[in-house]
């Protein structure tokens, strides 16, 4: 069973429609239990890093990725879902430094480009060993963002280049993530999600 | 590696049916926008566009019925614009599966709006669309409503900068006077708004020859909007995109059969 965490951010039908192409058995859930037992949790998320963080602490968001991860059971970030994994997000930075959930050390900061949001359809240089770009390593993906992880805490690392190069997909053991959105790019993001659910 | 121009085609959409002539030749059905969605992702659209036209509520469901069907189908962004008048209103239509939204006569009339539904839903979800047309105002461009037949007397490049302040995630900049034409983009209008906008450009109305396409992009159009050329078989996508790959433009290209 896949599980989407429904902590109130963003358009869960369309992610929950794309992993159903992939898996028989999807759920939309803000069940603590529910989230931790299921074979693949999926962490979408839209908008705003602190947003985010609030969003996920009301459904104990942090200890569900954290116990998953000491489970060994697999993660999957999407978006600002990926970005909230990292210690620390520098978004609105009038507002200060926001703590994240800390799976992995590393800042999110702004995306060094003349035009943001970098909204569209970009490369990847996908990892060596990756799992989730088995096949589709030449292929491009959506992204809408403006802010990005700068460095990997991992060497399984994909990186993108708009402005200056972000990591746009990690993979690290149990948790996986990615900055473009699988569940809006096409047949590629398809390809991608299939891969991961493959993986479980 | 470069981000890639984006070709948007739109579809008018008005009681649950694409309006305006199409005149493809392998759709048995026409105008289901579930199914020209549908066709157009596999044509290699990089997203769609759905200008919601309906002049009542209860066709608006209408409206968000499809918006719900193409998104079941369509893995590709999906903007909806029209009759958007609240915080609500996006709401609904991102539940329904929309990606983004695009508003147009009501931020005019009430620019905190912009800011309403940035805050709740971030400025990515966001698209200004500005229907402008040459006029006597400071920049020599004005923004007007009712599909360009009202004016404002807004200034168009001062109306981009304060959206912008506001939170919008996006600029659809619609010519009035090229609308239709196929006389090409209104490539002044295009390097003007460029010029003093941060966020995504896209460029609309005009579009006729495959050089159209490239000449706003020259401008600085980060992406291209086109309904007729494409709905009347003029251009398939595909030829577009494969024109603007062989001028050297960084495209995606459709890995689907």
């Amino acid at each position: 069973m896949i599980a989407i965490l429904d902590y109130g951010s963003g358009n869960l039908r369309s992610a929950q429609r794309a992993f159903a192409t992939a898996s028989d058995n999807v759920i939309l859930t803000s069940d603590f239990d529910e989230a931790i037992e299921a074979d693949g949790l999926v962490v979408p998320g839209v908008g705003a890093f602190a947003a985010c963080m609030k969003g996920l602490e009301a459904v104990k968001g942090s200890e569900i990725i954290r116990k998953r991860k000491e489970l060994e059971r697999p993660t999957l970030g999407i978006c600002i879902g990926m970005q909230i994994l990292f210690s620390e997000g520098l978004e609105h930075s009038e507002s200060g430094s926001h703590a994240g959930v800390g799976i992995w050390k590393g800042q999110i900061s702004k995306v060094d480009a003349p035009i943001l949001p970098h909204m569209g359809w970009n490369s990847v240089e996908s990892a060596t060993h990756s799992t989730l770009f088995k096949g589709i390593e030449n292929e491009s993906f959506y992204f809408v963002h403006s802010y990005a992880a700068k460095s990997s805490p991992s060497s399984n690392a994909t990186w993108t280049t708009y402005g200056e190069k972000f990591l746009s997909a990690i993979e690290d053991e149990y948790v996986s993530a990615t900055q473009f959105h699988p569940e809006k790019s096409g047949r590629a993001g398809l390809a991608l999600i299939k891969n991961w659910v493959k993986s479980l | 590696m470069t981000l890639s121009i984006r070709i948007i085609p739109c579809l008018d959409v008005t009681d649950g049916r694409v309006v305006k002539g199409v005149n493809f030749t392998n759709l048995v059905d026409a105008g289901d926008p579930v199914e020209m969605a549908s066709l157009y992702d596999s044509e290699g659209a990089d997203e769609l566009t759905f200008l919601d036209i309906s002049a009542s509520s209860s066709n608006r469901e209408t409206t968000l019925d499809v918006v719900r069907r193409t998104a079941e189908q369509v893995f590709i962004p999906l903007t909806v614009g029209g009759g958007i008048r609240s915080v609500d209103d996006v709401d609904r239509l991102l539940r329904a599966g929309a990606d983004k939204v695009s508003i147009n006569t009501a931020a005019i009339v009430r620019p905190e709006l912009i800011a309403e539904i940035a805050d709740r839903f971030g400025s990515q979800v966001l698209v200004l669309s500005v229907d402008a047309r040459r006029a006597r105002t400071e920049s020599g461009f004005e923004v007007t409503t009712h599909g360009g037949r009202e004016g404002t007397d807004i200034d168009a490049l001062a109306w981009v900068e304060k959206a912008c302040a506001l939170g919008v995630g996006e600029i659809l900049l619609n010519s009035m006077d090229a609308d239709g034409t196929r006389a090409g983009y209104d490539i002044g209008m295009i390097t003007a708004v460029r010029a003093i906008s941060k966020v995504p450009l896209i460029a609309s109305g005009g579009a006729g020859t495959l050089e159209d396409f490239a000449h706003a992009l020259d401008a600085g159009a980060d992406a291209l909007l086109a309904a007729s050329v494409f709905h009347f078989g003029i251009h398939r996508i595909g030829d577009v995109k494969r024109y603007l790959d062989a001028q050297g433009y960084s495209i995606r290209m459709s890995t689907s059969k």
